[in-house]
């Protein structure tokens, strides 16, 4: 062989091979759920099922109680769907408001936008729960979802950066044409950010997914837990006999995130480069 | 006059929610806060007034919090310059032409997509377990298996590992950076006959160093707020002998287990306080050491 193909070949042994090493704990996880509970941790070491069965997903499946697991994917399912709305709405119109207005204040208001970005979350935890609780919705969707529709700091500032690199022309033609302030946000700048707004969307998707410290404050009825409350839920009663159950289901909610990914796969990686959005 | 007040009128008809949600959800709560952090308050009876109690017994009279600060602080130090230092190692190794690139970009990725669910914090949990594949490797490798829930330090080193884990998105951001770095500077340096270190200690490192910057902001903030895997991992108690018991966790504890809804407001304000002063930390040492091109070099 070449001096250049020997090299080329370590290369990928060691760039390859540290991948599988990282990728071995996801692969454990997904093996795992077709082992047998009871082999599950005597065959730890060993990544083929054998036997190989399917069983513990139709018991994670049945989840816990009078609730099946389908219930918890349809409520985490119904939060994602309404963030998602709640964001998409309002930080695009909130965005174009500070990319393309002027307005008394927009500086001030701008500089507040950019401060409650490093705001930890703690800090505010507290009297919204008492807020949330004297508006008596606690146990509802309602905490979760109503602030979504009042902008994400995060992503309007994303927003913000996209829109003013559209040219500032294509507002002055449609004006001439006759566009209101509204129309020149929803037919020139709405049409325009779709790419940004994919972004949006895509880690919206993938925040909401995954929160847990939001449902376990303000959900108590299994009837409306997540599918990450459900999964904890799992874990604090476990019993030998549910492992294969609980990894199952572990997989099953790693799904939607991993389809989402590939099919999206662009605008994730170009999120996070250019925004350093975290992951 | 007539436009102003039109444009003004436009203006907040768009950034609207923003001030409505802001005065909400965000400037209420933290009035609220600061003066709960100076209150005895349970939920159930209204706040007492009992000034700086709080933090005085924080720092003074309650060796959990101590204890739980400090763990958070070897947390954020122990794991997010390991973090940083494997990213940057493996955006650099994936900085070539090679096609497989996107293939190794999107596997080095995917610990970071699924690190925050629950799913991965009981995977962790069970492949660090007495009879998981941590210890059958460690044993296949004579060394004495570690019990990782029974030891406290342990523990938190296995919460550190899965932060370790999942340096990807970090990765991202280095690997866009470095391939911003125009190709000629190193093509120069390798005419005068500079070796791999130096390339990358006076060109890699000054050029990335806003980049750098960055993630070290970023990644300090976010590491200081982690719960999940924390709360999940130790199934919400924080041990081993409070071993996992991160500030958020402790924090939360206080809040919503034990009802001192004063305490835990106390300790938000001085996470904020930490969070802060670090920022300030690295941006102030950062004129030493980071490059901005428009400085023309430093």
């Amino acid at each position: 062989m070449k001096p250049k193909h020997v090299k080329k070949l370590i290369y990928h042994v060691i760039v390859g091979g540290f991948a599988i090493l990282l990728l071995y704990p996801v692969a454990w996880l997904v093996m795992s759920s077709f082992k047998k509970s009871e082999r599950i941790f005597v065959t730890a070491d060993s990544l083929l099922p054998d036997p190989f069965v399917l069983s513990n997903y139709g018991q994670g499946w049945e989840g816990f109680g009078d609730y099946g697991f389908g219930t918890f994917i349809t409520n985490t399912a119904v939060f994602v769907a309404l963030v998602l709305i709640g964001h998409l709405i309002s930080c695009s119109l909130i965005a174009f408001g500070f990319a393309r207005l002027k307005f008394a204040g927009r500086g001030f208001w701008f500089a507040i936008m950019i401060m409650t970005l490093m705001l930890p979350y703690e800090v505010v935890m507290i009297p919204q729960y008492i807020i949330f609780a004297k508006l008596e919705w606690l146990n509802s969707l309602k905490p979760l979802v109503v602030p979504a529709f009042f902008g994400h700091p995060f992503f309007i500032f994303l927003l913000v950066q996209f829109i003013r690199t559209i040219p500032r022309e294509l507002d002055e033609a449609a004006i001439i044409d006759g566009c209101n302030t509204f129309g020149i946000y929803r037919r020139i700048i709405l049409p325009l950010i779709v790419p940004a707004l994919a972004t949006t969307a895509i880690f919206t998707f993938y925040w909401t997914w995954d929160n847990l410290l939001g449902p376990v404050l303000y959900l108590n009825s299994p009837s409306k837990y997540t599918v990450s409350m459900a999964l904890n839920m799992f874990l604090s009663n476990e019993t030998v006999s549910n492992w294969g159950a609980m990894f199952a289901m572990s997989v099953v909610s790693l799904i939607p995130v991993f389809v989402i990914f590939f099919i999206f796969q662009r605008y994730v990686v170009e999120g996070i480069s250019t925004s350093g959005l975290k992951g | 006059m007539q436009t102003n007040m039109k444009q003004n009128l436009w203006g907040y008809l768009f950034i609207g929610p923003f001030v409505i949600g802001f005065l909400a959800f965000t400037i209420i709560p933290i009035v609220a806060s600061f003066y709960f952090s100076f209150t005895s308050y349970d939920l159930f009876n209204s706040p007492r007034w009992i000034g700086l109690q709080n933090f005085k017994e924080m720092f003074t009279a309650d060796p959990r919090y101590l204890h739980s600060l400090k763990i958070t602080f070897i947390y954020v130090f122990a794991g997010v310059p390991l973090r940083l230092l494997f990213a940057l190692i493996v955006a650099m190794l994936l900085n070539t032409a090679s096609r497989a690139v996107g293939l190794y970009r999107t596997l080095y990725y995917l610990p970071s997509l699924i690190g925050g669910s629950v799913a991965v914090a009981i995977m962790w949990r069970n492949i660090f377990g007495d009879e998981g594949v941590v210890n059958i490797a460690l044993m296949s490798i004579g060394i004495d298996p570690v019990r990782w829930f029974g030891d406290p330090t342990a523990a938190l080193w296995m919460l550190i590992f899965l932060s370790i884990w999942q340096f990807g998105s970090s990765m991202l951001i280095f690997l866009a950076g470095l391939k911003s770095i125009p190709q000629s500077y190193y093509e120069a340096a390798s005419v005068d006959g500079a070796s791999f270190f130096q390339k990358f200690f006076s060109i890699t490192i000054p050029m990335l160093s806003p980049v750098i910057l960055f993630n070290a902001v970023m990644q300090t903030i976010g590491a200081f707020m982690t719960f999940v895997p924390a709360f999940i991992i130790s199934k919400g108690t924080g041990g081993p002998l409070d071993g996992t018991l991160l500030y958020s966790l402790y924090l939360f504890k206080q809040g919503f287990e034990f009802f001192h809804m004063g305490y835990a407001s106390a300790m938000a304000w001085v996470m904020l306080v930490i969070i802060a002063i670090l920022t300030s930390i690295i941006f102030m040492t950062s004129r030493f050491w980071v490059h901005y091109e428009s400085e023309g070099g430093k």
